[in-house]
């Protein structure tokens, strides 16, 4: 995420287009993410290890490659869209249909991942491999070669993230900036038990804490700033309490072979 | 002259350590059931992989209808007709039956119609009486179940060679009978089988020809019309038995265990011990034998408190241990050697000298109640190593990169090391070399001629007739005979292992 947030940064500062900033982004993620892939998959390491280790490196690269750019803004507004007749929609209208293209591209996206997943054989595909690559191997599924590419594509995503916060979010580059937002990403996906539909929920309710903060800040609570910024964390911890307990209890959730690296001819 | 419409020629597979195949001929004939007959690790689920393309073979070749195949992987069988029921089910639990069907099918187009694929899985379904909803998910069905949603992946891909590897195992009666109406309704229907099992009442009932592999190769194929469950039993076994090591005569002490009547149930629910009653005596070796999946792991599971028993007593020396913990049982000396080394026997990841201090790690003089000495921790180690030559790397690598002998080594040296007074050893050179295995076999007779009481459970018959005093067999989760080593003969137990207790049925 990271890395998308400066290389998109970058790129969209050198091109002065959000768009071409963001599909840079979206790029760097997808090649950091190799990285793992690489490590993960063919050399059958560690994924916490790895996806740790990842993560350094992402804020030692950005570091260094993003001295100059410190402080710098990206002045391009990217302003919103309202979508004619929904945004007139009282309260949820604002919200949600009178927000910039990345926001709607976002909607397009959790229903398109959602019919990926659950209604075509490349999902059904996905969804076998994590669960039980054997049994995906024995029905002639190429196991590396989905993990490969679904790694990609989520590293897409995650650069698609760390673009969006300095291009329009923020906009502009500070060393770290993504504070650890990733990780509430991980912890979202946990949430909503690995649906997209659920995904999006969860999304508006760890943002909503999120920009709750600012606005209980802006309107000069007496509550100590360092608490209210902690929340998404609480929360990121709490959900994962949660879902954990519920997964336990179902049979849905996680895939069973999250982090388990396949071989053919290992016992 | 029958179509043949699989034939194996001179299939070898290597894994390390062993020859899983060495040299295999097959054929299977169109519109037949041709059983794999063997013990576990005898190498058919090799063999079948490889015909199915999850292994590749170092040599050897495959034709499909007499013409030469060369299949890569589990798609190009399945090109070719071939579609195989693994001993461990190919499903994806949290999907449906209809999505399990649809992965991996080259005709289906990226969008998935359901309604057409559950109208086949139906038509599928009801022509063979397999009564499964295309819409349920597969953990909510019954492992019978289960195998026959395989039944019908495979029949949607519209294969016409099914391999069945050991489809029995996990099925109740009731769903035995079941699977072989579907089986003989399938070769109605132009189909051709090969079925795996061990179990010698199945095939008799089932196949038309058997072929029967030990240790990896061919021993023999036979019609079933032409043989007997005692023929098969003493192929799948071996006649001959190799040498007997020397060993010192018997002299037997006081009882040292007790089994009387004890049941218990497997991980399933299911009877697997039905009543075993039998007696271990100070200084001498009972040998178990038995074809695999009878009660043998059940067995020592419950003599070494790891199972609960469900009725009947166990008594070391006249103390009843029966349901007590493994580490009250181990206190009133049983120690045990376990089938799986790396699971049970020894913790992988731990080195040597940890694994070596498990049984004692707690008393003196390695620990003194808060702290492990690493001192007396690695001398106590350097001496077992010592003692029974066990080859290791460095005593602080983890202990998996030892060779399986040297793990058998030193489980083997750890529990004896206990003193104890009655030794469980299961499998003890299952995949080991030659060497490491007479070494093995020895330190169990020393520790007969030094008054242990020794169990062996083991299905390796060669074994067993080498040095065991006494043979029990068990059967279906009961023992139907015992006699003395110098009265057994193997075609006598043999027949025993098939469940045969009357000499004039072979
Ligand atoms: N993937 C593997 N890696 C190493 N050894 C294996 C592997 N698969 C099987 N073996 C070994 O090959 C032999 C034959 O095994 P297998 O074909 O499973 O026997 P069976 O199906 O007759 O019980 C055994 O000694 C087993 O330990
Ligand atoms: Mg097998």
């Amino acid at each position: 995420m990271v890395i998308g947030a400066l290389f998109g940064f970058i790129a969209g500062n050198i091109t002065q287009s959000p768009y071409l900033g963001f599909l840079v982004g979206m790029l760097a993620g997808g090649a950091a993410s190799m990285i793992h892939a690489f490590i993960s998959i063919t050399l059958r390491g560690n994924q916490i290890v790895s996806g740790l280790a990842l993560t350094i490196f992402g804020l030692g690269i950005t570091n260094f490659f993003g001295q100059d750019w410190i402080n710098k803004k990206f002045t391009i507004p990217v302003n919103p869209v309202p979508v004619p007749g929904l945004s007139n929609i009282p309260f949820i209208g604002p919200i949600l249909f009178n927000q910039d293209f990345f926001v709607y591209f976002s909607y397009v996206l959790v229903l398109l991942m959602w019919f990926i997943l659950f209604k075509t054989k490349t999902g059904i595909h996905l969804r076998a491999v994590g669960e039980n690559a054997r049994a995906a191997d024995a029905m002639g599924v190429g196991v590396n070669a989905t993990r490969y590419f679904w790694t990609f594509f989520g590293g897409l995503l995650a650069g698609a993230g760390g673009a969006y916060l300095t291009l329009v979010y923020a906009p502009f580059w500070l060393d770290g900036i993504t504070a650890g937002r990733g990780w509430i990403a991980v912890a979202l996906v946990i949430f909503a038990m690995w649906n997209p539909l659920y995904a999006i929920i969860g999304a508006f309710i760890f943002g909503g804490i999120d920009s709750l903060q600012f606005q209980l800040q802006a309107a000069g609570t007496t509550i100590p700033s360092s608490l209210l910024n902690m929340q998404p964390y609480l929360l990121t911890l709490l959900v994962v309490i949660a879902a954990t307990i519920i997964v336990r209890t179902r049979h849905i959730g996680t895939p069973g072979e999250l982090g388990v690296p396949y071989a053919r001819e290992e016992k | 002259m029958p179509d043949i419409v699989v034939a194996l020629k001179n299939i070898t597979k290597r894994f390390p350590g062993v020859t899983a195949n060495n040299a295999i001929n097959f054929e299977l004939h169109g519109g037949e059931i041709h059983t794999l007959l063997g013990e576990n690790g005898a190498g058919k689920t090799t063999l079948m992989n490889i015909l199915d393309g999850i292994y590749r073979p170092d040599g050897g070749e495959i034709y499909i209808d007499g013409k030469r195949a060369d299949i890569h992987n589990p798609a190009d069988a399945m090109a070719k007709g071939i579609g195989m029921i693994h001993q461990h089910f190919m499903l994806v639990d949290t999907l449906t039956v209809l999505e399990n069907v649809v992965l991996g099918l080259k005709s289906q187009k990226l969008y998935v119609n359901k309604k057409a694929v559950a109208g086949k899985i139906r038509t599928i379904s009801d022509r063979y009486s397999l009564g499964i909803d295309p819409y349920t998910r597969i953990w909510q069905l019954s492992v019978g179940e289960q195998q026959r949603v395989e039944i019908i992946k495979t029949l949607f891909k519209g294969a016409r060679i099914l391999i069945l590897d050991e489809p029995t195992a996990v099925l109740t009666p009731q769903e035995v009978r079941t699977s072989f109406d579907i089986y003989r309704q399938m070769i109605h229907e132009g189909k051709s089988i090969i079925f795996i099992s061990h179990k010698l009442n199945e095939v008799m009932e089932i196949s038309d020809r058997i072929t029967v592999l030990r240790h990896g190769e061919v021993i023999g194929t036979v019609k079933r019309a032409e043989t007997s469950k005692g023929e098969l039993a003493n192929m799948m076994v071996g006649r001959e038995i190799l040498f007997r090591l020397k060993r010192k005569p018997l002299k037997r002490k006081k009882k040292i265990l007790r089994a009387e009547n004890v049941r218990a149930l497997d991980d399933k629910g299911l009877p697997a011990l039905n009543g075993v009653t039998f007696d271990v005596y100070g200084g001498e070796i009972f040998g178990l034998a038995g074809v695999s999946g009878n009660g043998q792991k059940i067995l020592s599971q419950v003599i070494t408190g790891l199972r609960k028993v469900t009725s009947g007593n166990i008594f070391i020396e006249d103390i009843n241990v029966t349901n007590a913990s493994a580490k009250k049982i181990t206190g009133q000396g049983t120690n045990y050697v376990p089938p799986d080394r790396l699971k049970v026997g020894l913790v992988p990841n731990l080195s040597t000298m940890d694994n070596a201090i498990l049984r004692r790690y707690n008393r003196p003089p390695i620990s003194n109640n808060y702290f492990i000495n690493y001192r007396e921790a690695a001398e106590y180690t350097e001496a077992l190593i010592k003692k029974y030559d066990i080859k290791v790397p460095r005593k602080e690598a983890p202990v998996k990169l030892l060779s399986g002998g040297n793990m058998q080594k030193l489980i083997l040296a750890r529990e004896i090391s206990e003193n104890p007074k009655l030794l469980v050893v299961v499998h003890p050179t299952r995949g080991l070399d030659v060497g490491a295995t007479e070494l093995i076999r020895k330190e169990l007779l020393k520790e007969r001629d030094n008054g242990v009481a020794v169990l062996l459970i083991s299905e390796d018959l060669d074994e067993i007739f080498m040095i065991s005093d006494r043979i029990g067999v068990i059967y279906e989760g009961q023992i139907l005979g015992i006699v003395n080593i110098e009265d057994a003969e193997i075609k006598r137990i043999g027949l025993l292992m098939a469940g045969l207790k009357d000499k004039s049925t072979a």
